[in-house]
């Protein structure tokens, strides 16, 4: 095997292998080294984790030749509606409504299923001759100078590269070994992620409850399927993973009402802490950062996966400029570019969510009256409804090439 | 290689010389360069390739075409244009960028020659070549007319010139001296003299006179909000491009 390759990618997940397929788009070889088998990485079965992928995130799956193969099995968002609800009395009489019709770019997303992105997205690596993908490998240590970067794995073999991308998620050893710090905090909040099963048809319709405890999320997969992702406090979402499905069921039955019918599980539940991490920098002498390796946020809005991709599509467009006028594209003056065109997106991003987060968890009544009516001011508004769709749409912002 | 008998002016150099070991710093005192510097290579780039028929997308476009850099510094022109595949000779009258640059071209893995000297005494010896690039140079000069004429002369017939500058009028003063050099200490101050500012039409002029037919120009505009420059077909204002090219007959 080469030990010589233009970018080492470390973490093959969703970001690493996109990202692999885009650089190889571009015509550079990459190695790909990632922790787990290849075989978790291609799982087919089902186990609840869907993406709500923004119109730009399907862009660039059709930039990258992949859209054709998920599209059959991805669910258009059509509608977003938003309620201000409370246990006891139900929806609030103020509520938002995005129709995708009110934006001329088409439905503001698609909901993908993990079971089927993975898959799609590894084929793909393994068809492309320029990449390489060294799976259950991990990294023990990387040096950078002044023209090459290397890592050294627990294969005993030695890699080098003009540049090392970590996408290697929240805890990035990548982004530790550069001496990059992070910052964050956990929320009082644990997402419960689960699919279910209803009798009625969802219509693409994506609904949004903000609850006190924290948001409960009904986003529609193929059929007459949906994906549920529901913040409670860690101590009663504890008790909640702890019941049997059928009292997991009875419990969340009367959270958003019976407007699907009756609802059975179907997939594995999952549940993530609630939490933010934001690195310092997302780059360093010949290394950058991409996903959640430079920004966890609050997964409040759907957009982590956004946001990574959007990363990508963007370190991507920097390359090949810098590539086209003959720059060193790993030197630490174009990707100060990639930096500064995705930093304050993911801040901006980071912090609407956290703020959005904090104002709905909440039943403080002056809180509530307050953000009752705001959102029947958004509602009664079509420009704020179109900026609000646009941002879910993932439209706002300069736009990487591949998602225009 | 002489750089006596020329139109460099000596106190132009020393300043330059001064700031020498600085070329290659990002946030250094040649960040101005720097973040210029994507902007001229999209002009740059684009000539070549519209005039030479180049592919930029493909591998090496610039094989075969030999590159003058005239004021190379620390080589911010030369290793791109030698990353494209150019033979690049770069020239610095400031001795001191000459080993700074080599430095730099060696730890890059490229191939530069650079050489201690003058456009002038480069015509002189005979030299020629399909690209002179001729960027930010022209109002450092005591005699731009006899810069030009020697710049026309190391062109092959049809060869390229690319020449940029800056426009002299109140908004460059504001922009180019007052902000750049006392505002925003980008520069050093005294970097320029608004003197020696050059207009669009004294330059094309200058282009003219020296036989070489100029084919566009473009301006170079800072956003402050974006904090970039863009090519704009307007505003040339402030600083500018031109590209000329040499006549098959001359």
């Amino acid at each position: 095997m080469d030990k010589r390759f233009d970018i080492i990618i470390v973490g093959g997940g969703l970001n690493g292998a996109t990202l692999a397929l885009g650089l190889a788009r571009l015509g550079l070889r990459s190695l790909v080294i990632d922790a787990q088998s290849q075989s978790a990485q291609m799982d087919g079965s089902f186990d609840g984790r869907s993406y709500a992928m923004a119109l730009t995130s399907v862009r660039l799956m059709q930039s990258l030749g992949l859209w054709d193969a998920l599209a059959d099995q991805a669910q258009p968002m059509l509608d977003i509606k938003v309620f201000d609800g409370n246990l006891t009395n139900g929806p609030s009489p103020f509520h938002m409504h995005f129709d995708h019709t009110e934006i001329e770019e088409g439905p503001m997303g698609h909901m993908v299923e993990d079971r089927h992105l993975r898959p799609v997205l590894h084929n793909a690596v393994a068809d492309q001759n320029l990449i390489t993908y060294l799976s259950q490998t991990r990294v023990v240590s990387q040096s950078i100078d002044d023209m090459l970067a290397s890592v050294t794995c627990d294969n005993g073999m030695t890699y080098q590269a003009q540049l090392i991308i970590g996408a290697d998620g929240r805890s990035s050893q990548t982004a530790q070994r550069a001496g990059i710090k992070r910052t964050g905090w956990q929320y009082p909040q644990t997402a419960l992620v689960c699919a279910i099963e209803h009798d009625l048809p969802h219509h693409g319709t994506a609904y949004q409850y903000f609850l006190p405890p924290g948001p409960l999320a009904i986003l529609p997969l193929r059929g007459n399927r949906s994906s549920i992702v529901w913040s409670e406090t860690p101590r009663q979402a504890d008790t909640i993973l702890s019941l049997s499905d059928d009292d997991f069921l009875d419990i969340l039955r009367p959270r958003f009402g019976s407007f699907l019918g009756d609802i059975r599980l179907a997939g594995k539940r999952f549940s993530y802490p609630l939490g933010i991490s934001m690195t310092k920098t997302y780059i360093s002498d010949r290394l950058a950062l991409v996903g959640d390796a430079a920004h966890g946020v609050h997964p409040i809005a759907g957009q982590g996966l956004n946001a990574g991709l959007r990363d990508i599509a963007a370190l991507c467009d920097v390359i090949d400029q810098a590539r086209t006028r003959g720059e060193d594209f790993a030197s630490i003056n174009v990707l100060t570019r990639y930096q500064e065109w995705r930093r304050f997106d993911n801040q901006s991003l980071g912090l609407a969510t956290d703020f959005f987060n904090k104002l709905f968890s909440n039943d403080n009544p002056v809180l509530r009256l307050g953000r009752t009516v705001g959102m029947g001011v958004i509602n009664a508004s079509p420009t704020m409804r179109r900026g609000f769709i646009r941002e879910a749409a993932g439209l706002t912002g300069e736009l990487p090439r591949w998602m225009q | 290689m002489q750089a006596s008998e020329t139109t460099v002016d000596p106190s132009e150099v020393a300043k330059f010389e001064a700031m020498a070991a600085e070329w290659w710093d990002p946030n250094g005192k040649f960040k101005p360069l720097h973040m210029l510097n994507p902007c001229r290579l999209d002009y740059i780039t684009t000539q070549i390739a519209a005039e030479y028929n180049r592919d930029l997308g493909g591998e090496r476009p610039f094989d075969g075409l030999r590159i003058l850099d005239i004021g190379c510094g620390g080589g911010l022109l030369c290793e791109p244009m030698a990353r494209l595949g150019a033979t690049v000779i770069g020239v610095d009258a400031a001795e001191r960028n000459i080993p700074v640059a080599q430095a730099h071209a060696a730890q890059s893995g490229l191939t530069i020659d650079y050489r201690f000297g003058t456009a002038e005494a480069l015509a002189e010896a005979g030299e020629q070549f399909d690209v002179v690039l001729n960027m930010e140079v022209v109002e450092h000069v005591a005699d731009p007319q006899a810069y030009t004429t020697a710049c026309q002369q190391l062109l092959k017939p049809g060869g390229l010139m690319i020449c940029s500058t800056i426009n002299r009028n109140a908004k460059s003063f504001a922009m180019a001296i007052v902000g750049a050099e006392y505002v925003m200490r980008w520069l050093p101050k005294g970097t320029h003299e608004w003197s020696k500012f050059i207009t669009p039409d004294e330059l094309y002029g200058l282009i003219e006179n020296a036989g070489l037919t100029p084919v566009d120009r473009k301006g170079f505009v800072f956003n402050p909000i974006t904090w970039q420059w863009k090519l704009s077909d307007r505003d040339l204002s402030v600083n500018y491009v031109t590209a000329s090219v040499k006549p098959q007959q001359t």
